[in-house]
């Protein structure tokens, strides 16, 4: 009896500390509203995850016999330990530019280590668990292993593994239902009949991780921002789903969490690259560049330029916006880009940088990178901020970005017809740093080059930079 | 099933605070918000300490270890990563020492 009452007071206990911990999530996201209360909110969601980790130790040592479950516990501290030690180590080593693979990894282990423990709850109830715990524990496992396979081959293609960026799925739709029906049936196989639920669970986790397979293979590189996104609201939801099988609030809230904002960040992702999203997960684009051959290329000459010339442009000019793509983050040229701003600056010229949504391989990602070669984030100006000032600036300067500045988006019948750009091709003078005469992702001629206002430095935007860099430095001196 | 039906609702609340507080988030920080909100999913570490009290067989201890070594590389490197990235966020004005 009096054993009974203590377990429920530290269940209640229990509880409180929980939703504490899922409340500092909430604050800590909230925090995340502004760079300079950023870290802050970083800081209280790192420590309501303590706090919830200690109190599960404690309920662990209060409620449980531990002559039992010694080989598990010190499992348990084992894998903590490997664990936290290996991902300090992939925190501390990781370079920007290889964020979104990093985040891809950690979404392939939390998707495992959320089946894991939903398939767990599932195998090791005795007696036959309640159909609600089969239901939820049974999606956890489907979740999470769809978003392990997902996620791992999401992190391949993102870091150029060349076997697997050449994987091919030959008739990839009938794959993807094929392996979808297998799960689902296996799942509902499992709840109906819960006798055999060591077979129909281990079918639900092999389908469930073929599915994320024939799922993220077909999906093009550059979609895979979104793919990410996508994998991470399924993590949050399995963890969420596995909460819901061992009945715990703090795995609830913050599943949920973590669901909603994958989804609203895939949801602003696809709206900026101008795709439905449903478009992007279903792999077409990325595959076949049919229907962007047809369109009518633009006429015209393009006109070339020297580093002298762009620096003379720039120094005498009152408003220069840079423009940077991904392009500059692969050329390693952020910092070249953030001293000649500096070096401008200094001279007395305005400059800003417009950030479109989609720079970079993951949303947010060009101002990360800006922010590591030190450019203030005041600098950075979204979209529609930025769009009305073009204007007013002498000169533009595209760095690496292709796509999202082309004038043809304006227009309809053209593959990135509707989608948003930035008004580059309204400045005064548009200068454009490029690779060479490639096409974008989108497969078509960027109109933009052919404009009389514009002209084409080309070469290596780190080498170009640094003549730039070195012919103001000229000029100044 | 009472406890289900509080969980369930519990879990579509959660749901519409995510959704209005990360719409507040600016651009700038998606990066962040997304490796951040990734560790928060590392929440299931706890899911395994509660499941470790219960295990007592050699495919549970199998399951224990891999899914705390899984989850705590989730928490942990991610944690670590958003403040490295948070910590490079820096004000124009220098003086104001930056992203504290």
């Amino acid at each position: 009896m009096q054993a009974t009452t203590t377990a429920s007071a530290i269940d209640i206990v229990a509880w409180f500390v929980y939703l504490l911990a899922a409340v500092m999530f909430v604050m800590g996201l909230h925090y995340m509203n502004s760079p300079k209360t950023a870290r802050k909110g970083n800081f209280i969601s790192a420590a309501g995850m303590v706090i919830a980790v200690v109190m599960a130790f404690v309920k662990l040592f209060v409620q449980h016999d531990l002559i039992h479950s010694w080989v598990a516990i010190g499992l348990l501290v084992a894998g903590i330990a490997v664990g936290a030690v290996a991902g300090v180590w992939s925190a501390k080593k990781v370079k920007m530019t290889d964020m979104p693979q990093l985040v891809s990894v950690f979404n392939t282990v939390g998707g495992g280590a959320a089946a894991l423990v939903a398939l767990n709850d599932i195998l090791a109830a005795e007696g036959t668990p309640a159909l609600v715990v089969l239901i939820t524990a049974g999606l956890g496992v489907m979740i999470g292993s769809v978003t392990f396979t997902g996620s791992l081959i999401a992190a391949g293609k993102l870091q150029g593994i060349g076997w697997v960026k050449k994987l091919s799925l030959p008739g990839k739709s009938v794959w993807n239902v094929l392996f979808a029906l297998l799960t689902v049936a296996s799942l509902v196989m499992l709840c109906v009949m819960p006798g055999q639920r060591l077979l129909w669970s281990v079918l639900t986790t092999v389908f469930a991780l073929c599915y994320g397979l024939v799922f993220v293979i077909p999906i093009g590189g550059a979609d895979m921002p979104v793919v990410i996104s996508i994998l991470n609201a399924c993590t949050g939801t399995a963890v969420a789903m596995s909460g819901l099988a061992i009945d715990n609030v703090a795995l609830i809230v913050a599943g949920a969490l973590v669901g909603s904002a994958g989804v609203t960040l895939s949801v602003l992702m696809s709206k900026a690259m101008n795709r439905p999203l449903l478009s992007v997960l279903a792999g077409g684009f990325g595959g076949s560049d049919g229907a962007a051959g047809s369109a009518d290329g633009p006429e015209g000459t393009m006109k070339e330029t020297s580093a002298d010339d762009l620096a003379v442009q720039l120094v005498y000019a009152d408003k220069v916006i840079f423009v940077p793509g991904f392009g500059l983050a692969q050329a390693q040229a952020q910092r070249e880009l953030a001293d000649l701003g500096e070096l401008l600056k200094e001279h007395g010229v305005e400059v800003e940088y417009a950030i479109h949504p989609v720079a970079g391989r993951m949303p947010g990602h060009m101002n990360v990178l800006l922010a590591e070669a030190n450019v203030p984030y005041e600098e950075l100006v979204d979209l529609d901020d930025i769009n009305p000032q073009f204007p007013s600036a002498n000169v533009s300067l595209v760095v690496g970005a292709n796509d999202v500045t082309n004038p043809a988006a304006r227009k309809p019948g053209t593959p990135v017809s509707g989608m948003p750009i930035l008004d580059v091709d309204k400045s005064q003078n548009v200068v454009v740093m490029k690779r060479g005469r490639g096409k974008g992702y989108a497969g078509i001629e960027n109109e933009l080059y052919f404009e009389p206002n514009t002209q084409m430095l080309f070469g290596d935007a780190k080498a170009g930079l640094q003549a730039v860099i070195a012919a103001v430095k000229e000029l100044l001196a | 099933m009472p406890s289900l039906v509080i969980s369930v609702t519990l879990f579509i609340l959660a749901l519409l605070i995510g959704i209005e507080v990360i719409g507040k988030v600016p651009a700038t920080l998606h990066t962040p918000l997304m490796s951040g909100a990734n560790s928060i999913h590392g929440i299931v570490i706890v899911g395994v300490v509660i499941v470790a009290a219960e295990a007592d067989t050699p495919l549970s201890f199998v399951f224990i270890f891999l899914a705390a070594v899984l989850g705590t590389m989730n928490v942990v490197g991610g944690y670590v990563v958003t403040d490295r990235m948070l910590e490079m966020f820096k004000s124009d004005k220098k003086n104001e020492g930056g992203a504290k």
